[in-house]
């Protein structure tokens, strides 16, 4: 198919169905980003604190970091069930940072589990592999997302552009993780917590302000698609508001008023800034998988296939959303210690 | 050493690690449920201690298999690109569901049934541990009907080079798909019950023992007594699957390296594939052939009916005979056990009967690695049997970037697994809560609504 007749309605449905699949690969790594972002947040963040803490802010991602994690395995599993042919080209590309990434979840993943049962002398060190793990997934996952959206292309200023990137990433998980202790938290801990996210505030904004000239500069499709008239105009609300809760972040930041019962706010709009930055993204990728190469129906597996398995997405992720909701609601209002039932 | 062997050695280190963890939450899951339900109508606390014990060593267990986990969903592109191109109509969907449907439902509820403590009703708790329990297990089938499909492929049609599927229902119950399906989730029951028992036992010798180790014990010796004579059934019924479907696996298995009529089963030999023999050989006349075609005389192919197309022998021999050695040795201790806690209670049992329990706590581990090096690597030198090559789907990442990665995965794992089993003896030593815990949802000061009232 011609990726310039993107007009949904002159499509059939075996020609739209690899946009419902790119959507909903995209939907999967929003819902990563934003839920794990926060959860290896606190992981960057806690060597900051003194030990009580630690213990507190573990717990508050007790219940639900092993879920968090399965939405990067969906998104993985949609390139790989929907765009088999791009799976295989972007996970070559990404050979040594997807490794460097595993090796950071599994040290952190089990270092949440170990740290509780050790003995207690060996609980400092489970911490620090925790925090390492932490910090060596989330670069690595800003590296890759940095080398993704230049479209894998190689040469010195990309590779300086995927480095701020991956700078500017753990920014974001650190401001979604003090965002997110603000909320679960109560006391000492979060007024740190607040002190922790306005550190982070300004690196989100330029790491914001980064991609979003970076993309036009690199690729000449996505400056066409932005900057031609009136799609200029109709796309504006898209910079706009994403300002508008960058500025009422940092307004809210501000005094400690925030501590009280509006206290979940900065992680609506540090999530509402995630999402808005990734649909800007979305937007400048379609129809690509791989940015100016392949396409969504070159890479597309079998209609029959992408049929067999829509009938499992539709019934699932309604059923998968229902008990993450249900789930947050249960483990909702401030952390407590765990213990096991 | 060349890129496609490094590529192996990495996914099979990855793979090793990573099913050590399912084969153990699988059955753990039931059993948890198992001990929870009997706290319920018993209210006797030994239940409430096993349930809580185990929880711990399901949740370090768990976690370990989801980061594996993860991994894997990874290497499939990393390390087999063209796999995923040439057969991803196929594979995609599979595991597809298996994300979906399984992986997402164990990994929500798990925080439910470790933690829901104080915040739901026991039934909610009940129904969360349940859940967990089935979505392990609904895990393992979609990967076993992935894994079988690439050993039996059917329902598939290929066109320019592309696998597409022409029937899902034959596709997913392939061939070799139930009989690798019972034999897993079998081996899957049988590690946690030696493993219960290894513990159980170590606990007892080190006068570690709690309210429930004597129970658990019990329970899961006589629960080993009755899987391992239905595994030993069922993993003869796999291998005659085996012996119609994927004949040079089993000539590799048996190191018959030519046709012949009354194969012997071989109990020792080195076999050489330099010069297609055997050395040092020592079997029973007519063996093979009678364990395979229930007939002392009948015609067994050999390895030279497929050059080119056969997998290494060595380490199929070798691998087959340390499942089925250590099978015995499982059949061996349970029945004993069981046979002497008919008049005995656990901790009047031989001490040298504990110690062999305990030495037997990984014994699991050790048969269902060696089954699944049995199996995969028996299927080489294809990747779908018979249609696939695994070289033709290698990556092209140069072979240093491998090496580098693989010594990291390694150093990793095998720091993590020392940490395991360290964790699992410390955890083993420590004494557990007693206290019954609290139901129902919680106020903001922590205490259960009825508590307040």
């Amino acid at each position: 198919m011609n990726p310039s007749t993107l007009n949904l309605a002159h499509m059939t449905f075996n020609e739209f169905l690899p946009v419902i699949f790119m959507s909903l690969m995209g939907f999967a790594m929003l819902v990563y980003v934003v839920l794990d972002g926060y959860d290896l947040g606190v992981g960057l963040l806690l060597p900051r604190a003194s030990d009580d803490d630690k213990d507190t802010m573990i717990s508050s991602i007790g219940p639900f970091w092993d879920a968090n994690e399965t939405w990067l395995v969906l998104g993985v599993g949609i390139l790989l069930i929907a765009f088999p042919k791009a799976y295989g080209v972007v996970l070559t590309a990404l050979y040594l940072p997807v490794a460097a990434m595993l090796c950071g979840l599994i040290l952190r993943g089990v270092a949440f589990e170990f740290r509780v049962k050790a003995r207690a002398h060996h609980k400092h060190l489970w911490n620090h592999a925790f925090f390492a793990g932490s910090l060596i997934a989330s670069l690595a996952q800003g590296w890759m997302l940095g080398r993704y959206i230049t479209g894998l292309a190689q040469g010195i200023e990309f590779d300086i552009f995927a480095a701020l990137i991956a700078l500017a990433l753990p920014a974001a998980y650190v401001l979604l993780g003090s965002s997110w202790l603000i909320m679960k938290t109560e006391g000492d801990l979060q007024k740190l917590a607040l002190r922790w996210a306005r550190i982070a505030w300004p690196a989100v904004a330029v790491g914001m302000l980064l991609i979003s000239l970076a993309t036009p500069w690199v690729s000449a499709t996505v400056r066409e698609r932005w900057f031609s008239l009136p799609a200029f105009f109709a796309l504006l609300p898209i910079p706009l508001s994403t300002l508008a809760a960058l500025l009422g972040l940092a307004f809210c930041l501000r005094g400690e008023r925030v501590l009280g019962r509006a206290s979940h706010i900065p992680l609506m709009l540090s999530g509402y800034i995630m999402t808005m930055g990734f649909c800007g993204l979305a937007y400048s990728l379609y129809p690509f998988v791989v940015m100016d190469s392949i396409t969504i129906w070159q890479a597309a597996a079998a209609p029959t296939s992408l049929k067999f398995i829509l009938v499992g997405v539709a019934i699932t992720v309604p059923m998968i959303a229902a008990y993450t909701v249900f789930a947050y609601r249960i483990f909702g209002g401030k952390a407590t210690g765990l213990r096991y039932l | 050493m060349d890129a496609l062997l490094l590529a192996r050695m990495q996914f099979a280190a990855n793979i090793t690690f990573h099913i050590l963890f399912p084969t153990i939450t699988i059955a753990l899951g039931w059993a948890l449920l198992i001990f929870r339900l009997r706290w319920i109508k018993t209210k006797d606390a030994a239940w409430l201690v096993a349930y809580r014990f185990w929880t711990q060593i399901f949740a370090l267990s768990f976690g370990l298999g989801v980061v594996s986990g993860i991994t894997m969903s990874f290497q499939f592109g990393t390390n087999w690109p063209g796999f995923m191109e040439r057969v991803g109509n196929i594979a995609g969907p599979l595991l597809g569901y298996e994300v979906l449907t399984a992986f997402f439902l164990e990994a929500s509820f798990l925080g439910i049934m470790l933690f829901g403590h104080g915040r739901v009703s026991e039934r909610v708790h009940l129904a969360a541990t349940f859940l967990v329990a089935f979505g392990t297990t609904l895990s393992a089938f979609w990967i076993l009907a992935l894994n079988s499909w690439m050993q039996t492929p059917a329902g598939y049609e290929i066109i320019n080079g592309e696998f597409h599927v022409r029937s899902w229902l034959q596709v997913i119950f392939n061939p070799s798909f139930p009989y690798r399906l019972t034999h897993m989730l079998i081996a899957s029951g049988l590690t946690v019950s030696f493993l219960m028992a290894g513990i159980s036992a170590w606990q007892m010798l080190r006068a570690k023992a709690n309210r429930s180790t004597a129970p658990v014990f019990r329970g899961s010796v006589m629960a080993a007594a009755l899987l391992i004579p239905i595994q030993i059934f069922v993993g003869d019924l796999h291998g005659l699957n085996t012996l119609e479907h994927q004949p040079q696996k089993i000539a590799a298995i048996e190191a018959i390296w030519k046709t012949e009529r009354g194969a012997p089963l071989l109990l020792f030999a080195m076999p050489s594939a330099k010069d297609s023999n055997n050395r040092y050989a020592l079997g029973i006349p007519g063996g093979a052939s009678l364990i395979l075609k229930h007939d002392s005389k009948a015609e067994v192919r050999g390895l030279n009916e497929f050059p080119n197309a056969h997998p290494p022998v060595a380490p199929l021999f070798w691998a087959f005979r340390i499942m089925v050695g250590t099978g015995m040795a499982m059949l061996a201790a349970s029945w004993l056990g069981s046979w002497l806690l008919r008049k005995r209670a656990p901790q009047d049992l031989p001490r040298l009967l504990l110690y062999v329990f305990a030495a037997m706590t990984f014994a699991g581990w050790l048969a269902t690695v060696a089954g699944w090096y049995v199996t995969e690597i028996g299927r080489q030198p294809y990747i779908v049997y018979g249609l696939l090559r695994t070289a033709d789907v290698a990556s092209t990442v140069p072979a240093s970037h491998i090496a580098v990665t693989l010594v990291a995965y390694l150093l990793m794992y095998t720091f993590l697994l020392f940490a395991y089993v360290g964790v699992l003896r410390y955890l083993a030593g420590k004494p557990v809560s007693e206290e019954p815990p609290m139901v129902g949802p919680v106020g903001a000061d922590g205490q259960t609504l009825e508590a307040r009232t």
